[in-house]
């Protein structure tokens, strides 16, 4: 069995967060990232990089069931690393060699000496996205409707 | 029986080296590159990838500028292409629920919870031609409030909360939603394959079907009760870690359409509802779909079928706009040995006619001379 499957949803949820996280980096981000891991791991591909589609699903009304409304590209790719660990990247968008960056650092955060690292690229990743997410807040918060009632006649 | 013409190839490859030139146009003008496209042209890009039916600005950027413009051939080029790629699977459902709204209208409560939130509208512009566009003049950052980052309700869980509204779609239990890229359409359709198809749906056959149910051909009485646009999360099962990760973001335009009730001896009267979901920034697609997808359940609502707009296999068979550009299209390609066969037939024709009426015409100056 995969070992993320018996650490419990701590770590489920470290993993994840960290994946889908990486699946936002840039590729400035994530050669930034790479540049910081000492010693270079070996890494073996295993999967990919290779581009497909996922049928993205809707809901009937919003919340009803599912129905097919297109597709997106999709970049995945799995490695390992010389040290036996594996990895998984998949994003939206045809760039592989994203995907294949995002996998070696799913890979790399399952080693100790590694973890720091690639947990500070993801945070710095998620920093980045939520400024950005606040920016786009704040402008459309900006374009608010404020009502406010045109009184007539005296009564 | 059909009979092999060679020659054209010359012409062909030329007409097509002509093709690449007239694209590219002028060569002392910079060309368009496909960032800018992306960022200047984001509406052509939304519309290209959502009647392709894929997302990928990049790709409909590109599909946009080896088209010249012409947006039915990108949609074409992009959904070729979609074809070359293996799929990888099925999303989970995306939650409009939890979007990043960046504009957020409804037409039937002025104080909603989240606020009415008009973002980057043309809606309130007088549709003047800009003459400060001709050249790159500065534009003004937007202004900045703070914001409630709460997530937004829906309109139609407001009404629903008073059970004045029909709930969210449901299809039989056992259910498995159709995809019309897989299996070949049989009528009558379900729900799910009707919204699929919709969704990639051409937006002025969508737009004018919406307008004709508006001008009384399948008249629903239709309020808008939510347009929302904003990025959703895309999330995809992982079999091989057992849990479910997202893949990133894309963003969908989302159109809540509530209609005038229905009451039946099992059911109080209440609103009904029509939906339409666009891959990117469409409001109008979102709006037209939405119309059309409630036409579309007249006879779920037992109503009389006597528009286009409520004919399903109508409305979905000439939905389609690469199938009808290549069905219309088609028409100018050699017919040249049918044609034949048709000119012969006439002749034929014209020549028994003229028989005829030579005869009659000749019987007739006979009755007269006598």
């Amino acid at each position: 069995m995969d070992p993320i499957k018996q650490d419990g949803s701590a770590a489920v949820n470290g993993r994840k967060r960290a994946m889908e996280l990486l699946a936002k980096a840039s590729t400035e981000e994530l050669q930034v990232g790479w540049q910081a891991i000492e010693p270079k791991p070996e890494v073996h591909a295993v999967r990919g990089p290779e581009s497909g589609l996922v049928m993205v699903r809707g809901r009937i009304g919003g919340g009803g069931d599912a129905f097919n409304l297109g597709e997106a590209t999709v970049s995945r790719a799995t490695v390992r690393l010389g040290s036996g660990e594996i990895g998984h990247g998949q994003l939206l968008g045809n760039d592989r060699e994203r995907a294949r960056l995002a996998a070696v650092f799913d890979a790399l955060r399952q080693r100790p000496e590694h973890q720091q690292a690639v947990d500070a690229l993801v945070d710095a990743v998620e920093s980045r996205v939520a400024a950005e997410d606040r920016k786009r807040a704040e402008q459309t918060a900006a374009t608010r409707v404020d009502f406010f009632t045109m009184v007539r006649g005296d009564d | 029986m059909y009979v092999a013409v060679k020659g054209g190839e010359t012409a062909i490859a030329n007409a097509h080296r002509l093709l690449a030139d007239r694209r590219r146009g002028d060569r002392s003008l910079p060309a368009v590159s496909i960032d800018q496209i992306v960022a200047q042209l984001g509406l052509a890009v939304d519309r290209v990838m959502a009647e392709a039916s894929l997302y990928d600005r990049e790709l409909a950027a590109l599909a946009v500028r080896q088209a010249r413009g012409d947006m039915i051939e990108a949609i074409f080029i992009l959904r070729a292409y979609r074809t070359t790629l293996p799929r990888f699977g099925l999303s989970e459902p995306v939650d409009t629920g939890r979007m990043k709204i960046e504009r957020r209208v409804s037409a039937t409560y002025k104080d909603l919870p989240g606020g009415q939130l008009l973002g980057a509208t043309f809606d309130y512009t007088h549709r003047l031609l800009d003459p400060s566009l001709l050249t790159d003049e500065p534009v003004a950052d937007p202004v900045r409030k703070h914001a409630d980052e709460s997530t937004m309700m829906r309109v139609s869980d407001i009404l629903a909360g008073e059970g004045l509204i029909e709930a969210d779609g449901r299809l039989p239990e056992d259910d498995v939603p159709g995809d019309l890229t897989r299996e070949p359409l049989e009528f009558p359709l379900n729900r799910d394959l009707r919204l699929q198809a919709l969704a990639r749906g051409d937006e002025g056959f969508l737009l004018a079907l919406a307008y004709s149910t508006q001008r009384g051909y399948a008249r629903t009485h239709p309020f808008v009760g939510e347009v929302r646009i904003g990025d959703v999360e895309v999330e995809l099962d992982m079999p091989e870690l057992g849990f479910a990760v997202s893949l990133g973001r894309i963003q969908v335009t989302e159109c809540q359409m509530v209609n005038q009730f229905k009451g039946s001896a099992k059911n109080p009267p209440q609103f009904t509802r029509g939906y339409g979901l666009v891959f990117g920034q469409s409001e109008r697609k979102a709006m037209a779909m939405s119309l059309v997808d409630r036409a579309l359940r007249a006879e779920e609502f037992g109503e009389d079928i006597v528009a286009p707009a409520q004919d399903e296999e109508f409305v979905i068979s000439h939905s389609d706009n690469v199938q009808a550009t290549g069905f219309v299209e088609h028409l100018k390609l050699p017919h040249y040995v049918d044609f034949q066969a048709e000119l012969d037939l006439v002749r034929r024709m014209r020549a028994e006619y003229d028989a005829k009426s030579g005869a009659e015409k000749n019987s007739g100056v006979r009755e007269a001379a006598e």
